[in-house]
């Protein structure tokens, strides 16, 4: 059986000429459907572009990505057709300010889904439910906390009926005591079969949930396998190096 | 820094698709532009009145006959458009700064700036011209300036500067509260907070609008010639009662466009320069 995602030697660069830098270099990654993959590494390795790639967000040097074996990269593809199939949450949330929670959530269902607006409605209602914030389907974006902010974006994102979910370092800009909330609701995900690509700065996050633990240096995966043996006893001496900075942080 | 990479099959064949896109988009322009801009041309000079309407309004003869003129008169709007385009900006960041002045000690200036704002921004521009242009002179001061250029100017610039000052509040307000909260909470003052953080960002988000208003100045600097200056207007309108044909008047119409079009030019460019980068927030 061919794997949900693939990433196929996926290159991709910013900037022309001697100031170009080269982020991903020939990358590879695999993801099996209902698997939750970690991203991990030090910051400028290449986790956001991999999942703006992803998602279409960015147009790749060379490489492809392919979604149930179709190549999504390719410039044939409709993208918006592509992105309907993915949800991906951001680092700071991207909630709309001038929208309520709930027109947040109902917008895509209602533009660009077609979906009638009472049932748009309805489910966006029972999504809100599920995050614990149907009482504030009136607020702005404004008057939440960052960790109900995060929420509303995860379940924007989750109301599209995704069948991949992408998350960039989504709790990295929320208070500590908040982000327990965030990584619960993607703990619930994984109980009910989602398939996850996660880039977290949280390893106790990564022991706890991932399937996969991917280690990202250079551009490719440096090193993958179950979380206990990349966290634990890593193979590669940079991944060791890593990890001793961020248990010198103080952050395992 | 040496990069190995060569592009693999599939990104030349996609390259190439793309490459085929464009210039399959470019050639669609064209052919449109083109059959679009001739059947506007074959309409026009197809019509059975367009010899007497030629004779009217596209005379060349006529027209360089009035260009010298025109022309001359021409360097009249162009000095009254730039004194009054320095004037407006100065009048108008001083009438925003003051509406935006906090506190109950300021409401008699907030006031007076709001009331300027509303008198000038609401009265049509041609009356504040007859106004100042005649009602000045026919108080008789000594010492005051009557001459048509200067006090066209005058009128030009109070108009203008209400408009430049909403356009500034609005640019001061975007700009957020926590900004002023960091500058006051390093010591700064009040005015040094406005001067040093407030409107080097406010000033930057409006910088297509207010380039808007300098353009719209621009045409508006015509019509100083209701007052009787020998603007490039009125080099016109007596170019035309001497020819009987109205193409000097299209020859002044040309001598603005001409003049707008590198600043709307300059427009385009600083818009896209501080379009996406000012408006806060990162993907």
């Amino acid at each position: 059986m061919s794997p949900l995602l693939r990433v196929d030697g996926l290159r991709k660069t910013f900037g022309r000429g001697a100031a170009r830098t080269v982020v991903l270099d020939d990358l590879d990654l695999d993801v099996d459907a209902h698997e939750v993959v970690v991203l991990i590494g030090a910051s400028g390795s290449g986790k956001s572009t991999l999942l703006r790639c992803i998602d279409l967000l960015e147009d790749v040097d060379d490489g492809a990505v392919l979604l149930d074996g179709e190549d999504i990269t390719d410039p044939r593809v409709d993208a918006d057709a592509v992105r309907a199939r993915m949800g991906i949450v951001f680092q700071s949330f991207n909630l709309f300010p001038h929208l309520t929670v709930l027109d947040n959530v109902t917008l895509a269902p209602r533009k660009a889904h077609g979906v009638a607006p009472d049932v748009a409605r309805d489910r966006a209602l029972g999504m809100l439910d599920r995050v614990g914030l149907r009482d504030r389907a009136a607020a702005h974006p404004d008057e939440l906390s960052g960790g109900q902010q995060q929420r509303v974006a995860i379940a924007r994102a989750l109301v599209n009926d995704p069948v991949l979910m992408l998350f960039d370092e989504v709790t990295s800009a929320l208070d500590p005591e908040l982000v327990g909330e965030v990584l619960g609701m993607l703990r619930e995900l994984k109980t009910e079969g989602m398939t996850m690509v996660v880039a977290t700065h949280e390893m106790g996050f990564a022991r706890q949930v991932a399937d996969r633990v991917c280690f990202l240096d250079g551009g490719r995966v440096l090193e993958q396998g179950p979380p206990g043996q990349v966290l634990g006893d890593p193979v590669e001496d940079r991944t060791r190096r890593f990890l001793r900075r961020i248990i010198d942080a103080g952050r395992l | 820094m040496s990069d190995p990479w060569t592009p693999s099959a599939r990104q030349v064949e996609r390259d190439a698709y793309r490459r085929a896109r464009a210039r399959r988009s470019a050639v669609v322009s064209l052919v449109s532009t083109v059959v679009v801009g001739g059947a506007l041309v074959v309409g026009t000079t197809g019509s059975p009145g367009w010899p007497r309407v030629q004779a009217s309004f596209f005379d060349v003869g006529v027209g360089l006959d009035s260009l010298p003129k025109v022309a001359e008169g021409m360097w009249l709007n162009l000095r009254v458009w730039v004194a009054a385009s320095l004037l407006m900006l100065v009048l108008g960041l001083l009438l925003a700064v003051l509406r935006t002045l906090q506190g109950p000690v300021f409401w008699p200036v907030r006031a007076l700036a709001t009331a300027y704002v509303d008198l000038f921004r609401g009265a049509p521009v041609i009356i504040v011209l007859f106004i100042v242009g005649f009602g000045i002179p026919g108080l008789r001061l000594q010492g005051v300036p009557t001459g048509a250029g200067v006090l066209g100017t005058v009128a030009l610039t109070l108009t203008y500067s209400a408009y430049v000052a909403e356009v500034l509040r609005a640019g001061i307000e975007s700009v957020h509260p926590s900004q002023r909260a960091a500058a006051r909470s390093l010591g700064l003052s009040q005015g040094q907070t406005m001067r040093h953080v407030v409107l080097p960002q406010a000033v930057r988000r409006v910088v297509p609008p207010l380039l808007n208003d300098v353009v719209s100045l621009q045409k508006d600097a015509g019509l100083i010639s209701v007052l009787g200056a020998l603007d490039a207007l009125r080099w016109a309108q007596i170019e035309t009662s001497r020819t009987g044909s109205f193409t000097p008047y299209v020859v002044a119409a040309l001598l603005f466009i001409v003049i707008s079009i590198p600043l709307t030019r300059v427009t385009d460019a600083v818009a896209r320069r501080y379009g996406y980068t000012a408006a806060g927030g990162r993907l």
